[in-house]
């Protein structure tokens, strides 16, 4: 019986690792998020040590890396979800569409409302499907009157591939859904808005392969209209879904690079090491 | 010796302490019980008594000459003000017992009714003016509370003389005294004599007090939760606010009785012994219980909602009102029901506001004159009538009817409320 140690040995994810800024194509031309130098503390801890990222419009970019490498907290400051946990400092900066995110004339709600949000965990409300899907537009007054908040329900539905599936019974709650089916109201939620950019953190960790696969595919038809940034553990998710890959360690971003050239052919030997499973 | 067998050695022990601890548990949970049936046995048992009521039949004259007034004469209050009611009733039980002579033993005779049965009759009377025409009604009065006693003990007390024995006996062999249900007791309020006196004036002194209670400490409790919980910095300040608030919760509620003395009556002159005041007491009470309740029913609202409705674009404001607060809500509800029994419960700090008083009046407002059920169980127990007796435990026996019904119903919406996420 062979063990682990002999055909893999295990490198110590929280090893000292050689960091001279980040290789690889990680800024772009038509950015949709600019981000240079961003640090995250939470408290005294450093979450995120000098990223700089751009996402591109209409890309789908995957942040991978082992668990706490700050992949979700990145995410999270693009839209100031971090905003809600007091002892959180984003430092650095960031720009939607050229707008500094942090700045004094930017909303919250108005840039939450631009950039939505898909969860790990599906959260529906504790509503009707109808009216979780209706609450973002409901809000922000999107529908003039009854029959265009039908519509908006509807083609959000739709576009995220549930409408088939509940339209008989759009008054019964959403949490008696399935977790693949919740997941996917959670995105008809997101996209009722219309927001130009969707985060999504882990969508798929909690769901089934079949759900997996049906969100997946999803991914790929918003594509055409959304620009989405995709925080997954799943490394052939990243590979399927993703035309750019950033991958974070310790806080670090290590590399960024098109999906098929960091999956094939890693630069740093960090990023070699956790898509080849040493760490993880 | 090896592992194994130490360890057989030690189970025996292990096995004979646990046995020991469940024994424990099970007296521990039987003594509770034991106390508890006692209680309630006790109070039923006791209670029984004022739930019926004795009455004696009289076949009364009251023909327009006995009445003394003119014939189709208009009956209302202001022309029966001079009827001498009490000597119409007099006149018939003289009837009953004819051979009744002596002064002394008239005297006895006629404390055999209640002195509130004079009132029975005339309001009769006023209700059914027709009657007149009849000339003589037979008429079941209100037995006075000694004979009421007797009667239902069966056996003689130190209050009721041999020869008034000898006419109840004589009552009972004719057949004409009978217990029915006692409706004066939820009819009428409080009274000097045992047999007029009710729980309605308590009920509804109650009523209005928790009315004030609630309308005051359920905003002011849900407001200071909402704020302490979803929009207050994290500093020192809050902190000391949020200790303090815990102590308040521990400070014995005579303390607040105290303060609503020296605050609201003398120095904002409001009313003594009226609802109102008592009200705002009850609420300083029970605003600590519904403020903590209602903190850890917002704190247990899942973040992954909040979350949700943050990344809509959703306003800390309209996250907290359209999905914490609904979410928290059973939970809310439930500690201020509970506060609400306690409130319901409560005597010492309406003592010291003059709550106590003897009220026989109905109270129509927050601002008239009133008692609550515990203080009026409190004054009848310290009465030293015999049949004050049961009433004090009938009326524990609704005080407490209320109180498991409150809680029965935090537990239905509890229940009912609960939600899955």
């Amino acid at each position: 019986m062979t063990t682990l140690h002999e055909t893999a040995p295990v490198i110590d994810a929280h090893q000292d690792i050689q960091f001279d800024g980040t290789i690889g194509e990680n800024l772009v031309e038509n950015a949709k998020f600019s981000t240079r130098n961003v640090n995250v503390f939470y408290g005294e801890k450093q979450a995120i040590f000098d990223a700089s990222l751009d996402i591109a419009e209409n890309e789908v970019i995957a942040l991978i890396g082992p668990s706490g490498c700050g992949k979700s907290t990145y995410l999270r400051s693009l839209n100031r979800m971090n905003d809600t946990i007091p002892i959180c400092r984003v430092e650095g900066e960031l720009k939607l569409d050229g707008e500094n995110i942090y700045g004094k004339s930017m909303d919250p709600v108005l840039l939450r409302a631009r950039v939505g949000m898909v969860f790990q965990k599906p959260n529906p409300f504790p509503k009707s499907i109808y009216d979780n899907v209706a609450y973002g537009p409901r809000i922000h007054g999107l529908a003039r009157n009854s029959s265009e908040l039908d519509e908006i329900v509807e083609t959000s539905l739709q576009k995220a591939g549930l409408f088939k599936e509940v339209k008989d019974r759009l008054d019964a709650p959403g949490t008696g859904l399935s977790g693949g089916q919740q997941q996917r109201l959670c995105i008809a939620r997101t996209i009722a808005v219309s927001p130009e950019v969707i985060l999504m953190d882990e969508p798929a960790s909690a769901l089934d392969p079949i759900a997996t696969a049906t969100i997946e595919e999803l991914i790929d038809e918003l594509r055409e209209n959304f620009t989405i940034a995709i925080v997954t553990h799943s490394m052939q998710q990243a590979a399927r879904v993703s035309q750019r890959t950033a991958y974070f360690h310790l806080g670090r971003l290590i590399e960024v690079g098109q999906t098929n050239q960091i999956f094939t052919n890693p630069r740093h030997q960090l990023t070699e090491n956790y898509i080849t499973g040493k760490f993880g | 010796m090896n592992n194994t067998e130490q360890v057989k050695l030690s189970l025996k022990k292990r096995y004979a302490r646990e046995k020991r601890f469940q024994w424990y548990g099970k007296i521990a949970v039987w003594i509770g019980f034991v106390f508890l049936a006692t209680l309630l046995l006790d109070i039923t048992l006791k209670a029984l008594p004022a739930f019926q009521k004795t009455e004696i039949q009289l076949q009364v004259p009251i023909d327009w000459e006995t009445l003394g007034l003119q014939p189709d004469t208009r009956i209302d209050p202001e022309s029966l003000r001079t009827v001498d009611f009490g000597g119409v009733l007099k006149k018939s039980l003289r009837e009953v017992f004819p051979d009744v002579k002596k002064r002394k033993d008239k005297k006895l005779l006629y404390r055999l009714i209640s002195s509130g049965a004079e009132y029975q009759l005339r309001d009769l009377i006023l209700s059914e003016p027709e009657l007149i025409q009849q000339g003589k009604i037979s008429l079941w009065v209100t037995a006075d509370d000694d004979v009421d006693t007797f009667y239902k003990l069966k056996k003689s007390t130190s209050r009721i003389k041999p020869k008034q024995a000898e006419m109840i006996q004589q009552l009972m062999d004719q057949g004409k005294i009978r217990t029915r249900f006692n409706d004066t007791f939820f009819q009428n309020s409080d009274s000097r004599e045992p047999e007029q006196a009710g729980i309605r004036g308590a009920l509804v002194g109650s009523f209005w007090t928790l009315l004030v209670t609630l309308v005051i400490s359920l905003p002011i409790g849900i407001g200071a939760a909402v704020y302490l919980e979803e929009f207050a910095p994290k500093n020192k300040l809050t902190d000391i606010i949020e200790v303090n608030i815990n102590n308040l919760a521990a400070v014995p509620s005579i303390v607040f009785g105290l303060l609503g003395l020296a605050v609201f009556i003398n120095f904002f002159g409001m009313p003594r012994s009226a609802p109102l005041v008592g009200g705002i007491v009850l609420s300083l009470m029970t605003l600590p219980t519904i403020i903590i309740s209602a903190r850890a029913a917002i704190k247990s609202v899942p973040p992954s909602i909040k979350e949700a409705a943050l990344g809509l674009g959703a306003s800390h404001m309209q996250t907290v009102f359209h999905h914490v607060l609904p979410l928290a809500m059973p939970g809310i509800l439930t500690g201020a029901i509970i506060g609400m029994a306690q409130a319901l419960g409560e005597t010492a700090p309406l003592l010291m506001i003059g709550m106590v008083a003897f009220i026989v009046d109905v109270p129509g407002g927050i601002l008239d004159s009133a008692t609550v059920l515990p203080v009026q169980i409190y004054l009848w127990a310290d009465s030293p009538e015999r049949a004050f007796t049961a009433l004090t435990a009938a009326a524990i026996l609704v005080l407490l009817a209320f109180l498991v019904t409150m809680n029965a119903i935090a537990i239905y919406l509890r229940k009912q409320f609960e939600r899955r996420w």
